[in-house]
C-alpha cells in the first residue's frame, strides 16, 4: 500500500489561522455541520446511522448528542423515502443534509436524485429552490470490493443540476461544507473514506491539517494549487490529491517539478487554473481514482484539446483511473486497478519522455 | 363528513372547470398532429403541432381532485403526477399560466421548460412529475418542513394503483407513518397502469388495505363519487392537521382517455368507455346540488359556461404568448 506519512508543507496554508487546530477530514465536516445548525434553525441532518452512530464515516460525529434527534435523525433503510423527503423539505424552506452511506447505494434512489432534485429548479423555470445536501463516502483501497469501493461523482457530475464537491482535506472539507449548506441549490458533497482520518482505516495524514474553529467558507469553482510546480501538471481530486503530492515529491528527486491541481469542485468547474497550469507547464496528467472511461480524466482532457490553439503541449495528455473494471477485492487486484503514488510517478516520468 | 354547499357549488363548478380544459385540451393537441400536415406515411406524429410530446388526460377522474383540494388551503402542499391537470386546477394553480407551460411558452408556469409533467406553481404549492412512484416521498418532505416549521399544513401525495407497486410506496408509507406526517396518500384507483390492469399487477384487491401493514388508517371510497371522497379526506386531513399522522385513501376513478392521447386502447374491453360516461361524476354531482336545491338546471348551465370562458381565455393566453429565446434554455439550471 502507499499509504505514506505525508507532511502537511505542501498544503496552501489556512487564511486565518488564529484558533488553527489539526482536525481529520471528518471532524472538521462534523465541526461545518454544527456551525452551521447553530447558525440556522432549519438546517437538519437525515440518514442511516448519523444519529447514535455518528455516521458510518463519522462525518455526523458528536451532532445527535448537541442537537438531539429532532435534528438529528436517523432514517429507516429508505433512500428513495428520505431523499424525497429531503427534496420536499427544501422546496418548503428547510436545509437538509441527507447522508447516502455508501455512494454505491445510489442505484436504489438514483430517481429522487437526478430526475428531480436535480431538475426541478430548472423545470420550473428558476422558481423552485432546493438547498439540500446530499453527503456520501466514495473510494476504494481497503478491500471493500465493486459494490461499497467506487467513486462515481463523474456520474453526477454528468447530470446538469447537481454541484460536485470532493474535499482532499480537513481544511477544504469544513470550507466546501459550510458553503454547500448555505447554497441555494442541491449539493452533491463526495467523502473519500481513506482520508476521513477515522481510527479504523489507514488514511493518507495529508488529509489531515490546520483548522480554524471559527465558521469560514471554501467558494465552489476555486481549484487549489496543492503543489507548485513548473514541468507537468497533474490535476485530480480527492483521496489522489493525497497521492498526487506524494508522487510529486518523489518525482522532485528525481528533477521532476510536478504541479498538482486539486478541483475541489468538479460543478461548477476551475477551467482557468486547470489552463494556466497545463499553459506553463506544458504536460497533463489527468489521475482519478473514478473509472477512466467517459468521466473526469476525459473531461480535463477535452478541455485542453478544445484550446490547442492557444496552448502548447510539449507532450501527449496521460489519463489515469480505475479502468474499465468493477473495483476487484482481493488486495493485488484492487491495488492494480485504482492508480496509486508509483503509477503516479511513472506516468510523470513517461510524459517527461515523450514529445509531440 | 358532508360537504357545505358552498363545497358542493365550488366541486362542481372545478370538475366542469377541468373537464372542459381536458375535452378542449384533447382536440387542440390534435391540431398538426395528423396527415396531410405530417411526414407521409405516417397516421400520428407526437412531436407537431402546438402542443407536443405526450399527453395524459384526466377526464373522469374530477371527483378525486375536487374531493381532497375542498380541504386544502394554499399553503397545503401537492405533489402530483403525469397526469394531473385536475389536481393542478383543483388546487388553484393559475389557468393560463398552466396552459402557457403546456404550449411550451415564455409565460408558463416554468417558462416553458417542463411542459405538461411538468407543472410548477411555488405560490400555490403544487408539484408533480413524470415519473411513477415519485410524488410520496417528496410529499413526505412537505410534510415534515410543516411539522418541523410548527405549522398545521398538510400535504398531499397523489399517485396511481399503478405506483401502489413501486417501492417508493412502501419506503413512503412506512416513514410518514413512523415521523406521524401530516400527510394524504391518495391512490387514484383508475384500473389501467398504461395497458396493464390492477388484477394483473397485484394480488391486493384494494391497495387502501395495505394501509394497516404500515400502522395507519386506510380508507376505500368505492365509487367515482366527488361526495364520498370529499368525506373520506375530510377526516383524513383533520387527522393530519392534528399531528396524528398520515391516511391512505383509495378511490376507484374512472379514466375517460387513454392512458396518453393516440393511445389505440386496443387492450379496453369494447364498450368499456361508453359504460363509464353513463356514469359521469359530473352528471352525478350536479343531481346531488339539483336534489339538495343549491342549483336548478339552469345554474349548472351557467356553471358550466363559465368553466368554457375560463378555458377559451386560458389557452388564447397560450396560444397569443412568445416562445422562450433560444438562450433561455441555459437558464435557471440552478437557482
Amino acid at each position: 500500500m502507499a499509504i505514506a506519512t505525508a507532511t502537511t508543507a505542501t498544503q496552501a496554508k489556512p487564511q486565518a489561522a488564529a484558533a488553527a487546530r489539526r482536525l481529520t477530514m471528518a471532524q472538521a465536516i462534523s465541526e461545518a455541520i454544527a456551525s452551521e445548525m447553530e447558525r440556522d434553525p432549519k438546517v437538519f441532518v437525515m440518514g442511516e446511522d448519523i444519529g447514535k452512530y455518528g455516521g458510518i464515516f463519522s462525518a455526523t460525529s458528536g451532532l445527535l448528542e448537541r442537537f438531539g434527534s429532532e435534528r438529528i435523525m436517523d432514517t429507516p433503510i429508505s433512500e428513495t423515502a428520505f431523499l424525497g423527503t429531503a427534496l420536499g423539505a427544501a422546496a418548503e424552506g428547510m436545509r437538509p443534509i441527507a447522508e447516502l452511506m455508501f455512494v454505491d447505494f445510489f442505484g436504489v434512489c438514483m430517481d429522487q436524485i437526478y430526475n428531480h432534485i436535480a431538475k426541478n429548479t430548472y423545470m420550473s423555470g428558476g422558481t423552485m429552490r432546493l438547498p439540500l445536501v446530499i453527503t456520501t463516502a466514495i473510494g476504494g483501497g481497503y478491500g471493500d470490493a465493486a459494490q461499497h469501493s467506487q467513486c462515481l461523482y463523474g456520474l453526477f457530475a454528468h447530470v446538469p443540476g447537481l454541484k460536485v464537491v470532493v474535499p482532499s482535506n480537513a481544511y477544504d472539507a469544513k470550507g466546501l461544507m459550510i458553503s454547500a449548506i448555505r447554497d441555494d441549490n442541491p449539493v452533491m458533497y463526495f467523502f473519500h473514506k481513506g482520508i476521513m482520518g477515522l481510527p479504523w482505516m489507514a488514511y493518507f495524514e495529508g488529509s489531515a491539517n490546520e483548522v480554524p474553529a471559527e465558521p469560514y467558507t471554501v467558494p465552489f469553482g476555486q481549484a487549489r494549487v496543492a503543489r507548485a510546480g513548473t514541468d507537468l501538471t497533474i490535476v485530480t481530486i480527492s483521496q489522489m490529491v493525497q497521492k498526487a503530492v506524494l508522487a510529486a515529491e518523489a518525482l522532485q528527486r528525481e528533477g521532476v517539478s510536478a504541479e498538482v491541481i486539486d478541483l475541489r469542485t468538479l460543478v461548477p468547474l476551475d477551467v482557468d487554473s486547470v489552463l494556466a497550469s497545463v499553459a506553463k507547464t506544458g504536460r497533463l496528467l489527468v489521475a482519478d481514482e473514478d473509472y477512466l472511461n467517459f468521466g473526469l480524466t476525459g473531461e480535463i482532457a477535452a478541455l485542453v484539446a478544445e484550446r490547442l490553439d492557444t496552448i502548447r503541449l510539449k507532450a501527449p495528455v496521460r489519463r489515469l483511473g480505475v479502468p474499465g473494471v468493477p473495483i476487484p477485492f482481493s488486495r493485488p487486484l484492487e491495488h492494480a486497478a485504482i492508480p496509486q503514488v508509483e503509477s503516479i510517478v511513472a506516468a510523470g516520468k513517461q510524459l517527461m519522455g515523450t514529445r509531440l | 363528513m358532508q360537504p357545505t354547499p358552498e363545497h358542493l357549488r365550488w366541486m362542481y363548478e372545478k370538475m366542469s372547470l377541468i373537464r372542459q380544459y381536458e375535452e378542449t385540451m384533447a382536440k387542440v393537441y390534435l391540431e398538426g398532429k395528423l396527415p396531410p400536415h405530417i411526414q407521409k406515411g405516417l397516421a400520428f406524429d407526437i412531436g407537431s403541432g402546438p402542443v407536443p410530446g405526450e399527453m395524459h388526460l384526466s377526464a373522469g377522474q374530477e371527483p378525486v381532485a375536487v374531493g381532497v383540494c375542498a380541504h386544502l388551503k394554499r399553503e397545503d402542499s401537492v405533489v402530483g403526477t403525469h397526469r394531473a391537470h385536475h389536481f393542478a386546477i383543483a388546487k388553484g394553480v393559475p389557468l393560463d399560466r398552466m396552459t402557457a407551460e403546456i404550449f411550451g411558452k415564455e409565460t408558463g408556469l416554468g417558462h416553458g421548460k417542463g411542459g405538461h409533467m411538468h407543472l410548477f406553481d411555488t405560490e400555490h404549492k403544487f408539484g408533480c412529475s413524470g415519473i411513477v412512484g415519485a410524488s410520496m416521498p417528496q410529499a413526505c418532505g412537505f410534510g415534515l418542513a410543516a411539522k418541523k416549521l410548527g405549522k398545521d399544513w398538510v400535504s398531499v401525495a397523489f399517485f396511481g394503483e399503478g405506483a401502489a407497486n413501486q417501492g417508493s410506496f412502501h419506503e413512503s408509507l412506512n416513514l410518514a407513518a413512523l415521523w406521524k406526517l401530516p400527510l394524504l396518500f391518495v391512490c387514484e384507483d383508475n384500473k389501467w397502469a398504461i395497458s396493464v390492469e390492477k388484477s394483473v399487477a397485484t394480488a391486493v384487491l384494494r391497495n387502501s388495505d395495505r394501509a394497516p401493514a404500515y400502522g395507519i388508517p386506510g380508507v376505500h371510497v368505492d365509487h367515482n363519487d366527488a361526495v364520498e371522497v370529499y368525506a373520506a379526506a375530510g377526516e383524513a386531513v383533520a387527522r393530519a392537521r392534528r399531528g396524528e399522522g398520515p391516511t391512505l385513501i383509495e378511490v376507484k376513478t374512472d379514466r375517460f382517455f387513454g392512458h396518453f392521447q393516440g393511445d389505440a386502447e386496443a387492450y379496453r374491453p369494447k364498450g368499456e368507455v361508453e359504460e363509464l360516461h353513463r356514469h359521469d361524476p359530473i352528471l352525478a354531482l350536479g343531481a346531488v346540488l339539483k336534489q339538495r336545491g343549491i342549483a336548478d338546471d339552469a345554474a349548472l348551465e351557467r356553471m358550466r359556461g363559465e368553466a368554457k370562458r375560463q378555458v377559451d381565455a386560458a389557452f388564447d393566453f397560450a396560444r397569443s404568448s412568445p416562445y422562450p429565446k433560444p438562450a433561455a434554455a441555459l437558464q435557471h439550471v440552478f437557482a
